[in-house]
């Protein structure tokens, strides 16, 4: 047995000998299905990198990042200014790129006879000054609010562009991840949640308008895409410094055709491909 | 001259062997020590740090905050936003709601089994229940967090109408499930332990097995049942997986059980991952560990001290 232990520690060590390079993603859970996607696909291609993909949330991954513990950090927000502060004075030189996009959907039940929603009505639902559908066109039923954990990046994106960085009513229910939110809304009728396109089973968009004048846009990959859907982002890779070597190819790989035809598959938004092109590095 | 069984052999080695032993019984204990400083360091800013101090005193935390001029004031636990908050009431209220709903449904559950398996049941039947009770505590909270989270939510909205599909009392019956078999060992385990004379005493006087059980077992094994509630909820305050997933989270000020409550367990499960070291958030939620663990160690601490004198005074009776 111990024999069997020492030789397997010796043969996980010849391995982590023999391969080349060592990258380790880490970072936005929203973003962590893709990194495994294309680590997998681009290990496959070039069997002397080895690429380790772990989530955790945005937040983790900077956190990651500025301590030097991660050499991608994966995450759907861009730094906050408290953090760029931070890299300068730990001397770390972000490279921030862009390599997919994606629409946050505002999640209902299927039951629920509302279908679309104004960024206003948004706003008042989720810093609790609406609280009955009544009051957005639906029936006489207390809104159920369901809101992420506040340490992932759909959380701080969806303060920032939906509810002008005001608070999350105290009613809000957190629940751990996307999947979680999804699930409990496909339970709860009155229930009203938010999270990326991606992960939407057992219930339904709704069509989202900037203003009651605006037309209201479902949310899909053309629409994100193209810009039209209101609630929508930019998901990012950060390096320590412009990347080199492996880091490069492993970047441009994934700006390459290949790679966002790939995210695509995985219901990500494929980044428009002059702007794909123009984040490579030459 | 006869040969001698056991054989002195290198003293230095036996030497070496006891202070390994005494080491390992040592560690766990210089491990607490080492842990309540470590958080309690972190969380020192909190009674140092003016910075800190200005966003979460002691004040701060505990009372109605007005955080918006000519707002009203209010307790309101939101970290990240651009006037940070971090009023404790809410989570206190929170933890204490969640503990107190599992105990009201774990104690008498699991006292009356305690009751059952030491007096009625027969010896077979026994030896079943108690085995799997036990197995309760050996559900991984995360499988009883999921659990309540997927079925028993679902199965309380539709029979009591609830507005909130994830609350106190879905997190409570799910602590509480978690509970049971810590009160249940320690009810029962007082229970058996009750010296056989005072049962023989009480049956020789004509008591039949519910009077034996009712006026002479429960009253003599009081104190072991007590202790067994006070570590049921110990363990209740601090289960951390089962609330997170099942109470939905939000931080309110309500009486209503039937309200989602956030937990300080709970809280730092789900923040402590994102904080920026050092930053007030940090400091807070290690807080928040601290107030956990002096909580759950006074609470075990007082229950173990019931524990042990109650076997102290029954052996007594016996001698």
């Amino acid at each position: 047995m111990k024999k069997f232990l020492f030789l397997s520690i010796l043969a996980v060590m010849a391995i982590g000998l023999m391969a080349n390079t060592t990258i380790t993603i880490k970072g936005s859970d929203t973003l962590v299905r893709l990194g495994q996607r294309w680590a997998e696909e681009y290990m496959k291609h070039n069997p002397e990198t080895v690429i380790q993909v772990s989530g955790g949330g945005s937040g983790t991954g900077i956190a990651a990042l500025l301590n030097g513990a991660t050499d991608i950090c994966e995450s759907s927000r861009d730094m906050k200014e408290k953090e760029y502060k931070m890299a300068k004075d730990k001397g770390i030189e972000t490279y921030r790129v862009a390599v997919a996009l994606d629409g946050i959907a505002v999640f209902l039940n299927e039951k629920n006879p509302i279908n679309t929603l104004t960024f206003d009505q948004l706003k008042g639902i989720y810093t609790g000054a609406i609280t009955n559908w009544k009051e957005v066109g639906g029936v006489d039923a207390r809104i159920i609010v369901y809101s992420r954990e506040n340490n992932s990046g759909t959380y701080v994106f969806f303060k920032e562009h939906v509810l002008d960085e005001e608070d999350f009513s105290q009613y809000a229910q957190t629940l751990p991840g996307t999947a979680a939110v999804v699930n409990a809304v496909s339970r709860d009728e009155y229930g009203i949640g938010y999270g990326g396109i991606a992960w939407a089973t057992g219930v339904k968009f709704a069509a989202v308008a900037k203003t009651a004048e605006d037309k209201a846009i479902l949310p899909s990959n053309e629409t994100v895409s193209s810009g039209e859907y209101p609630i929508s982002r930019d998901l990012y890779w950060f390096f320590n410094g412009k990347p080199t070597g492996e880091l490069k190819n492993l970047l441009n790989w994934a700006l390459s055709e290949a790679g966002q035809k790939l995210a695509g598959e995985i219901d990500y938004v494929p980044l428009p491909k002059e702007r794909a092109e123009k984040n490579m590095i030459q | 001259m006869p040969e001698l069984v056991f054989k002195p052999k290198s003293k230095f080695w036996e030497f070496v062997g006891a202070k390994i032993i005494s080491i390992s019984a040592l560690s766990a204990l210089i491990g607490i020590l080492l842990i309540f400083v470590f958080i309690f360091k972190e969380a020192l800013p909190v009674f140092t740090n003016s910075e800190v101090q200005e966003e979460a005193s002691l004040d701060k935390m505990t009372f109605k905050q007005e955080y918006y001029e000519g707002r009203e004031a209010k307790y309101s636990w939101q970290p990240n936003s651009t006037v940070p908050k971090y009023s404790l009431y809410p989570l206190f209220l929170g933890t204490i709601k969640a503990a107190i709903i599992a105990m009201l449904f774990a104690a008498p559950l699991g006292i009356g089994a305690a009751i059952y398996s030491s007096e009625f049941a027969s010896r077979r039947m026994r030896e079943t229940i108690k085995p799997v009770i036990e197995l309760l505590a050996a559900i991984p909270s995360v499988v009883l967090g999921f659990f309540a989270l997927i079925v028993l939510a679902t199965f309380l909205q539709n029979v009591l109408g609830l507005t909130f599909r994830l609350n106190a009392l879905n997190a409570g019956i799910a602590l509480g499930l978690a509970v049971i078999p810590i009160i249940f060992t320690v009810a029962e385990d007082a229970m058996t332990s009750v010296p056989r004379s005072l049962r023989e005493a009480a049956i020789a006087l004509g008591a039949n097995p519910w009077q034996v059980s009712m006026t002479m077992v429960l009253p003599a094994a009081l104190p072991g049942i007590a202790a067994g509630v006070v570590l049921g909820f110990g363990r209740a305050i601090g289960e951390t997986m089962i609330v997170l997933m099942a109470s939905g989270n939000a931080a309110i000020v309500s009486a209503s059980f039937v309200e989602s409550v956030r937990t300080f367990s709970a809280t730092i499960a789900a923040e402590l991952a994102e904080v920026v070291f050092g930053s007030t958030h940090y400091t807070v939620l290690f807080f928040i560990g601290t107030l956990l663990f002096v909580f759950t160690f006074a609470i075990n601490l007082g229950g173990e001290l019931v524990l042990g004198r109650i076997k102290e005074k029954l052996q007594g009776r016996t001698q």
